[in-house]
């Protein structure tokens, strides 16, 4: 009897089991596409969120949109090209290279190369400036005599 | 003295950017429909389904596109300032009623008063995904030849209407 309760209690988790979540798309090999596409595609609601992963409506609707334009025969390039035309290029994550983008492209290796000289130019001039001197004996103990001063004046000594 | 200039001048460099991010809303992407066609579309009005508006009849006017919706909370604080600003009867004010149902938008309209001249259901979205909407509500102003001129994200506020909207409107009627 016992064991037979045991047993019952064991299966009753599987009755638990939630609803599974229905396909959107009827053809997995289309969803698989599309949502590979949505992950390119930023969320202009969330913003630093993919389409793919935001559950914002917006979202929500573009990539019904993009599954029916899959299945009207889009190309992946199609697709993308309509949604830049209707909320412009920020709606990729990765954008192209254009006049308006060419700033946002350069302007890294403009800055590492105004740093890179200015470091450069900065260490030249340095290595003019470090002359080596040697100390006489006078200099040492004028130094050590100094060193001494100001530790004995020091108010926390 | 070039030691002190020039962390000075980069600093000031640095100041004119940062104080410029802080003022800039980064939701608001700049729309690539400026400057081209107001899409085209054919659709019912919200009163009554059986007639349709396309803007093809607008042609020759300056005219606002206010894409709204009952379930929109911002819409709310833009209905007032669009109420007062029909009175002014500055240009015909179309509404798009977004993903909305249809006796909610009436409902909201009949409660709140209805700025519009004429307002269209969008019952599925399909005009506002064509006119790059992605939050209500978004206000557009498409001058005499059907080009987008303006669009506003986000409510309408008493200020931006009279500094930015009217006067483009002005201007816009004045050609």
């Amino acid at each position: 009897m016992r064991y037979l309760l045991i047993a019952i209690f064991c299966l009753l988790p599987s009755l638990s089991f939630a609803a599974v979540a229905k396909d959107i798309a009827e053809d997995p090999k289309i969803e698989m596409r599309m949502m590979h596409l949505a992950e390119k595609v930023r969320c202009l609601v969330c913003q630093s969120e993919p389409v793919s992963t935001s559950h914002s409506e917006w979202s929500h609707d573009v990539r019904n949109i993009m599954l029916q334009k899959m299945k009207e025969g889009a190309t992946d390039q199609q697709i993308l090209d309509m949604l830049v035309a209707r909320f412009g290029k920020s709606v990729l994550y990765d954008p192209p290279v254009d006049d308006e983008t060419a700033p946002l492209w350069v302007a890294p290796f403009v800055m590492l190369f105004i740093g890179g000289g200015l470091l450069f130019y900065q260490l030249k001039k340095r290595r003019g400036k470090v002359v080596d001197v040697t100390l006489t004996p006078q200099d040492q103990q004028r130094a050590a005599e100094l060193l001494n001063e100001t530790t004995s004046k020091d108010p926390q000594a | 003295m070039m030691r002190f200039i020039l962390p000075l001048v980069l600093f000031l460099i640095l100041s004119v950017f940062l104080y410029k991010g802080l003022g800039r809303d980064t939701r608001e992407v700049p729309s690539p429909l400026i400057g081209k066609a107001a899409p085209e579309f054919q659709l019912p009005t919200l009163q009554d389904p059986a007639k349709q508006f396309s803007p093809k009849e607008m042609l020759g006017k300056v005219w606002l596109l206010n894409v709204w919706a009952s379930w929109c909370e911002a819409c709310k604080d833009e209905h007032p300032v669009l109420m007062e600003f029909s009175m002014q009867k500055m240009l015909p004010i179309i509404g798009v009623d977004y993903k909305d149902k249809r006796d909610q938008g009436m409902d909201t309209l009949k409660n709140a008063g209805n700025p519009y001249d004429q307002v269209i259901s969008d019952a599925d979205g399909k005009v506002g995904f064509d006119y790059g909407v992605y939050g209500v509500p978004e206000t557009y102003v498409i001058d005499k030849t059907g080009i987008i001129r303006f669009k506003q994200i986000g409510p309408i506020t008493p200020e931006n209407l009279r500094d930015k909207l009217m006067p483009l409107i002005a201007e816009l009627q004045a050609k």
